[in-house]
């Protein structure tokens, strides 16, 4: 066996800062973002890309961040859960979710949150089918996905009439 | 907690840096693109590296760029998701668009390449296990024993094929190209995968996949790829029929390829299905024929999460609705 690998000093940036942190070359982007930066919000599921829950965007697109190293992910932003909100002010898909129930044990809501903003992002009036597709890649083992899908139909109706009204 | 097993990352930026890297270190470097077949797989113990490449900022290899004249040409690095909505795809190769729309999840798609998806390593319900599982019941061909689990007597690996744009590359007669130390070679998709699950692809340890080049779409061409999974969200194929077919200006059959995805260990290529086809104006008959003749011909591996004999009959069902949707337009 070789000695133990040493760790890597390089610059993150995590919703919209960057912070200069030390890992080890082959950490996930999701343990560095659990277990260096405490951003807790993004959840460990299966950790083999099956359940969605350690969805993140890194420039702009979802990705597992199970499956995603982080030396991997240098100069390119990262969003996770924390990065949602403006301030203090709830993203319309947190208060759907709020407002309509639409998480029980709640694992599994970062996940659907981060995959919801940017479904919404690229349409704010998606058909329930192109939610359903959107959503495809997370589970929830409390099984509750019509409150979930509900939820982002109503955020995405709200922000059209944030953005037409 | 499943963490990866140590290695070293080495991110490069072009193909050549890439491939000195793998040269140097021979078998204990693996390239990366996307990471989402890599990475599950090195979590289960499967591969063990000492050092990956990335392969994910070398730029050249994510331009995609279609004219009617030269086809189609995709850079291994394009995503999944990217060919997925690509007009030019969507039109004139429409079977890749879906095949590629239905891999993974719209995170393993945005994060997955099309190199990756052809370079897919084989699955088997045994391999495909945590380390302390195959520990247990004693390793496999595949990795670390000597034995086949899932056909005791064979003297090959029996892991399947589960890429879903591999029969489509095949229907469509794809070149792949390899780049390693020493240049540059092209091999037809038809030669490209092999048939032993232990080696997906004849992909050396020190090339890259560089380049997928499609050969512009004939007159009256027509595709279709049409899958078979446990769950319509998110599954590795079952089963996979890809047909793609050109006609002549009175609408007759000129060119017919029908390819078969998670049958084997690579993609299948019923002949006997695109000889009927052949001459033919896509009458039901026909059709109901060549489905036949899928059904007879396909062999799979008993390897998935579903039994042999549904998956067996399931091909006819699949050939036949592949076979409609490139017949319907011309009828």
């Amino acid at each position: 066996m070789s000695a133990a690998p040493s760790k890597m000093l390089a610059t993150l940036n995590v919703n919209g800062r960057d912070v200069t942190l030390a890992f080890l070359p082959h950490a996930t982007l999701l343990e560095v973002l659990r277990e260096e930066l405490r951003l807790t919000g993004t959840k460990h599921g299966c950790e083999l890309g099956q359940c969605g829950a350690c969805t993140v965007l890194v420039d702009g697109a979802p990705v597992l961040s199970c499956l995603t190293l982080a030396a991997d992910t240098i100069d390119r932003p990262i969003t996770s859960v924390e990065g949602i909100a403006v301030a203090d002010a709830l993203h319309p898909v947190q208060r759907a979710f709020l407002d309509l129930g639409a998480a029980q044990c709640g694992y599994c809501t970062p996940g659907f949150i981060v995959a919801a903003v940017h479904l919404l992002e690229r349409t704010t009036s998606p058909s329930e089918t192109e939610i359903r597709e959107a959503l495809a890649g997370h589970l929830c083992r409390c099984t509750g996905y019509t409150k979930i899908v509900e939820a982002v139909a109503l955020a995405g109706q709200r922000m059209r009439a944030t953005t037409h009204g | 907690m499943l963490r990866l097993p140590a290695f070293e990352f080495r991110p490069v930026r072009s193909v050549e840096d890439a491939a000195a890297l793998l040269s140097e270190y021979g078998s204990d470097a693996l390239p990366v693109a996307g990471g989402t077949d890599l990475y599950a797989n090195m979590k289960l113990g499967l591969f063990t590296p000492r050092v990956v490449v990335g392969l994910r900022s070398i730029a050249e290899l994510r331009r995609m760029h279609f004219d009617p004249a030269h086809g189609l040409r995709l850079g291994a690095l394009c995503s999944l998701d990217s060919i997925a909505r690509d007009p030019a795809v969507l039109l004139h190769y429409p079977a890749l668009a879906t095949a590629a729309a239905m891999v993974g999840t719209p995170e393993i798609r945005s994060m997955g390449t099309i190199g990756g998806n052809l370079c897919l390593e084989t699955r088997c319900t045994y391999y495909n296990q945590s380390a302390d599982w195959r520990k247990a019941l004693g390793y496999c061909l595949k990795r670390d024993g000597d034995l086949c689990r899932v056909a005791l007597h064979s003297p090959t690996c029996k892991a399947i094929n589960a890429s879903d744009t591999a029969p489509v590359m095949q229907a469509y007669d794809a070149r792949i190209s390899l780049v390693g130390p020493h240049g540059a070679r092209v091999v037809a998709a038809r030669d490209f995968f092999s048939n032993d699950g232990a080696h997906a692809t004849v992909r050396q340890s020190d090339e890259i996949l560089a380049e997928i080049a499609l050969p512009p779409p004939p007159r009256g061409a027509r595709s279709s790829y049409r899958k078979l999974r446990l769950r319509n969200a998110f599954d590795f194929p079952l089963l996979g029929v890809a047909v793609a077919v050109a006609t002549n200006e009175a609408g007759a059959c000129t060119q017919a390829r029908v390819l078969l995805g998670a049958v084997g260990s690579a993609p299948i290529e019923v002949e006997g299905a695109g000889a009927l086809l052949l001459g033919s104006h896509f009458a039901a008959a026909t059709l109901a024929d060549a489905a036949e003749e899928v059904f007879r011909a396909g062999k799979p591996l008993e390897n998935a999460n579903a039994s042999l004999l549904y998956r067996k009959r399931m091909l006819r069902v699949l050939a036949q609705r592949a076979l409609e949707d490139v017949a319907a337009p011309l009828r």
